[in-house]
């Protein structure tokens, strides 16, 4: 049986409204994408959706107490948590720049957290 | 054992605390909240009214006038911005010219001086362009005039501590006792105070104070008015205070310019059975924000930068009570505080310091500094002052709240000197950040690091206004010890 | 008093791309004024990513976006004040300003370009009932509390408004360990953008009730619980409606305000519906030499846009500190109709112009398969299908002035929404 999902396309800010017609798990159709990438959401949400996920890390001696990070490229959506509760315990010693890698292959993703701004050094 | 404890640290409280430090006494301020100013103080009309509305004859009438009088005295050695702006009651089309005609006579018998009915309307007009086109005739009050409630307040505590008052702040007190000596035991969650005299300045919880030692009661109703505060490009639609005649709708919205240059309209009169309800409600902003087209027209309300509401303590009586009653000597009432109470606050002190002084045969103190310089307002300095003042410390060359240009230098003075602030409030109250148009959305932040730094307290006890009003929970990384 | 060609106040995106531009433009003595104490302005606390598609041709965050014009700025050596509050500007551009090391100070500009951006709307300005107690942030102030302060303002949270920096917030505090328990909007339709609410609601079943709003707050001290209630078509809560939440936090996100208190100064016409300036195609204010760009002029949703339009203010704020003010009788109005809420510029020269003429605008309400319309007097030069059009995104027209300039006569510019 064909079943028709409907997703709100997040790659650009047009949201495009894409509809996706699968059977069996499997992607038949896509409409309403403007773009490639449109496309390539589509079919990977309807079966394996990803996520960057963005959030701080405590930073020792740094001008400011936090550093914002990064995933460097999207993990599973349903690794989010897992990732947040693994970054959540980390210290990083100031300076820390753009970059820098913050920890490798977070919560088993293979993917690594990277920080996404410059702490200098306190003082 | 006190000489004088006062219950309440509002502007009647402190006023009187101050008046008393012109004496040898000791004296303590008892206040349940966490800074001065917390209760009816600070949310009011912030109006010092010219003393026609209250009925001859009456403490109100005589205190307002008095009030009125000192006010300038007391604004200048405190240091307090006061402006004796004036004020119309309009008459409009549909009103009985007769009721403003009372009012001026009223106003006479009361001994205020210069008011005058104005029936001229291009005067009226040139004198205020807004007012309502319905406007035929206005009361003027020339002596009217507008105050900071806050400041005058924390002036006249910061004044009476540095000539010796003593203050306990987050002390509710839960007891007031006669001994058998004819002195009186006050009791807090914090302390047991003994002392000669006691004054019930606790606004709407005066009756409860007062019922504790009197037999005669008191009932004080808590009257909420709630009000809307425009910013400043608002603040010149009007340059005197416009109060409508009341009618059968009511007392009216006033609208009037406060003397930070913002646009003040409101209040409602609603009796409220919870002496803590200071919400406001959609009815009530509603109200203000028809009603006050009444008396005025093209009020740009879409300038609101906040609302707020107020309770008055209102004795059934009707009128302040003031003073001992008879089976409570060394018990001082300045209660029933309601408008024209912060006009009054400096003729209260006055009088009720003076019949206490008499009481306990009190001396002058002869070091009395009556006199309190108010925080440093940079933008009253000239470039090469302002400059100066930079150079010999950098922390007034940092704005902090951008809205109302408020630099590090004078929050760092408001949370350093004598009383000083404690919560994003008491700076709010004492210089402003956080009251502007942004409400303290670029400067909190700030100003809570400010706090820690010169409170050497963690983030987590910064607060609001005291109490379980803190702002944040603790660290968002769990590796941190909160 | 120093002399200085350009000022430009506000080290965000739009200042940073406005000096840029500027400089590339040939001019070396430019000053930014910045009131925090570094450069990137709001981004620094937009941690998120998804900034710099268009720019960039790459999903940054708000700090890499950053970083990127900041470097520009370095590498051009184009000199900057940390820490500096601009108080005051004259129409004849003599810019006041303060910081800890200079004092007091003024610059007698050649040019000014306005970039100071916008602010949140507070919860006052809303005349929301109930208490005042502490736990009701804008959710910007929410946001520079836990990613640039390390703190954590609340846990259980409702947010008023659904524009951008709610959304991000209530995924924000999502990951932080708060619970977010509804997202409260009082139009039938987000403020924000689509993939927000995607990822930042639906990816962690926020509910998301439009056509809501807050009518109590309760809690003296702390916030202790908010209701809810459905608003009718005039936007007023309805009745029986009324739906308690228990929560410690309310976040507000409720719209943002251009911060053009320093343009009244400097005698600035403001648009009252962008609250910006009036500009036109040169981004040009109603005082010659006054520049506005970026959320100052009208708030964006994209900071592509932004930079976008602020590289234009500085070629145009160039231009004029090499050629002087250019003069033509031949500006002609944009007038904004039909479902458009305002077009920035407002006015178009077409003899003075660039080769394109971009007009951004937002639209009043959602239009579905509808078409962006522009008229050259009473002739349709543009005829756009678009699938949905909403007012939380930034949707513009590219005008060519040879089309422009073959018009005799041209009286005026129409930009229209025209439904099926």
């Amino acid at each position: 049986m064909v079943e028709t999902k409907h997703l709100t396309c997040i790659c650009c800010p047009m949201g495009c409204q894409i509809s996706v017609d699968m059977e069996d798990g499997k992607v038949l159709k896509i409409t309403g994408n403007t773009c490639k990438r449109g496309e390539i959401y589509a079919a990977k949400e309807v079966v394996s959706p990803t996520r960057v996920v963005t959030t701080t890390v405590k930073v020792d001696g740094g001008e400011l107490p936090v550093v914002s990070v990064k995933t460097e490229k999207d993990i599973p959506k349903g690794k989010i948590f897992d990732v947040m509760s693994v970054v959540e315990e980390i210290h990083v010693k100031a300076p820390v720049a753009i970059g820098d890698v913050i920890l490798p292959d977070v919560a088993g993703t293979g993917v690594n957290i990277v920080a996404t701004k410059n702490i200098a050094k306190a003082g | 054992m006190y000489d004088v404890i006062i219950i309440g640290a509002g502007v009647t409280g402190c006023s009187i605390a101050r008046e008393l430090s012109r004496y040898k006494l000791r004296t303590l301020v008892l206040e349940k909240g966490e800074d001065v100013c917390t209760g009816t103080s600070k949310a009011n009309s912030a109006i010092v009214h010219a003393g026609y509305d209250a009925v001859p004859g009456t403490l109100k009438a005589k205190l307002n006038r008095l009030g009125n009088e000192m006010m300038g005295e007391v604004a200048d050695d405190l240091d307090v911005p006061f402006s004796r702006i004036g004020s119309f009651v309009v008459c409009l089309k549909n009103d009985d010219p007769k009721k403003l005609q009372a009012l001026y006579e009223r106003g006479l018998a009361n001994g205020i001086k210069g008011l005058e009915i104005i029936t001229d309307i291009d005067r009226l007009h040139e004198m205020e362009p807004n007012l309502s086109d319905d406007v035929v005739s206005a009361l003027y009050a020339p002596t009217a005039g507008i105050i900071c409630p806050f400041l005058l307040t924390i002036a006249m505590a910061e004044n009476a501590y540095t000539n010796g008052v003593e203050f306990r702040f987050n002390e509710e007190v839960s007891s007031v006792s006669k001994e058998d000596d004819g002195s009186y035991v006050v009791r807090t969650a914090a302390g047991v105070y003994n002392t000669r005299t006691v004054v019930n300045a606790a606004g709407v919880y005066a009756d409860a104070i007062h019922n504790m030692v009197s037999a005669k009661k008191l009932h004080i109703t808590a009257r909420k008015g709630e009000y809307c505060l425009l910013d400043h490009t608002a603040g010149g639609h009007v340059k005197h205070t416009i109060f409508v005649l009341p009618n059968e709708f009511g007392k009216g919205i006033l609208v009037s310019p406060t003397i930070h240059g913002n646009l003040l309209l409101g209040p409602t009169a609603v009796d409220v059975d919870d002496k803590e309800a200071t919400n406001t409600t959609g009815a009530g902003l509603t109200e203000v924000n028809t009603k006050c087209f009444r008396g005025v027209k093209n009020i740009p309300t879409r300038e609101v930068i906040t609302s707020f509401a107020g309770l008055r303590a209102h004795e059934d009586g009707d009128d302040f009570v003031i003073g001992e009653p008879e089976d409570a000597a060394g018990f001082f009432d300045a209660a029933g505080i309601e408008s024209p109470g912060l006009t009054s606050a400096p003729a209260i002190g006055r009088t009720l310091a003076g019949e206490i002084a008499e009481k306990l045969k009190a001396v002058k103190n002869e070091n009395f500094n009556g006199r309190r310089k108010g925080i440093l307002d940079p933008k009253k300095l000239t470039l090469e002052e302002r400059n100066e003042l930079i150079r010999k410390n950098p922390a007034y060359g940092t704005i902090i709240c951008r809205c109302e240009s408020v630099t590090e230098g004078e929050i760092i003075d408001a949370i350093t000197r004598p009383l000083g602030a404690k919560s994003l409030d008491g700076v709010k109250r004492r210089v402003r950040a956080g009251m502007g148009r942004c409400q303290g959305g670029f400067c909190s932040p700030r100003v809570m690091d400010l706090l820690k730094k010169y409170r050497n307290v963690p983030m987590t006890d910064i607060t609001k206004s005291g109490g379980k009003s803190q702002i944040v929970f603790g660290y968002s990384k769990r590796s941190e010890e909160v | 008093m120093k002399n200085c060609d350009l000022v430009i106040i506000g080290g965000g995106p739009a200042g940073l791309a406005a000096a840029v531009s500027a400089y590339d433009a040939g001019i070396r003595d430019i000053l930014i004024l910045e009131r925090d104490n570094c450069l990137g302005g709001i981004l620094n606390q937009c941690i998120h990513n998804g900034f710099g598609l268009h720019t960039f041709k790459e999903e940054l965050t708000g700090p890499e976006y950053a970083d990127r014009f900041i470097r520009q700025v370095l590498e051009r050596k184009i000199e900057y004040r940390l820490s500096t509050m601009v108080m005051d500007i004259t129409p004849d551009k003599i810019v006041t300003a303060m910081n800890r090391e200079d004092g007091m100070f003024q610059l007698k500009a050649r040019a000014v370009i306005l970039a100071m951006g916008c602010r949140e709307r507070p919860r006052g300005a809303l005349n929301i009932p109930g208490f005042r107690p502490a736990g009701i942030f804008s959710a910007g102030t929410a946001q520079r509390l836990i990613n640039i302060e390390g703190y954590m303002p609340g846990r259980e949270v409702v947010i008023l408004g659904s524009g951008d920096i709610g959304l991000i917030m209530a995924r924000r505090m999502t990951l932080e360990g708060a619970k977010v328990k509804v997202v409260a909007e009082i139009m039938p339709y987000s403020g924000g953008l689509k993939r927000n609410i995607v990822q930042c609601l639906d990816d962690f079943g926020i509910p998301l009730k439009l056509s809501h709003t807050l009518v109590d707050i309760r809690g003296k001290e702390r916030v202790e619980g908010v209701t809810i209630a459905q608003v009718d078509e005039h936007m007023k809560p309805i009745p029986g409606t009324e739906e308690d939440y228990s929560c410690d936090t309310v976040l507000l996100s409720v719209g943002l305000l251009p911060e053009n208190e320093l343009s009244k100064c400097a005698g600035v016409a403001l648009n009252p519906v962008t609250r910006g300036a009036f500009v036109n195609d040169r981004l040009e204010t109603s005082i010659d030499g006054v520049f506005a760009c970026g959320n100052v002029l009208h708030v964006h949703d994209l900071v592509d846009y932004v930079s976008e339009e602020a590289a234009s203010a500085g070629r145009h704020a160039a231009e004029y500190i090499t050629s002087g003010e250019k003069k033509s009788d031949s500006a002609v109005p944009v007038r904004a109709v039909d479902g458009v809420r305002y077009t920035v510029p407002t006015t178009v020269d077409p003899k003075l112009c660039d080769e394109m003429v971009t007009v951004r605008f937002r639209v009043g309400k959602v239009f579905k398969n509808s078409f962006i319309s522009v008229y050259l007097d009473d002739e349709r030069i543009q005829h756009r299908k678009k699938q949905i059009m909403a007012p939380g995104e930034m949707e513009q027209v590219i005008l060519p002035k040879k089309t422009l300039l073959a018009r005799d006569g041209l009286k005026e510019i129409t930009v229209r929404i025209e439904e099926a």
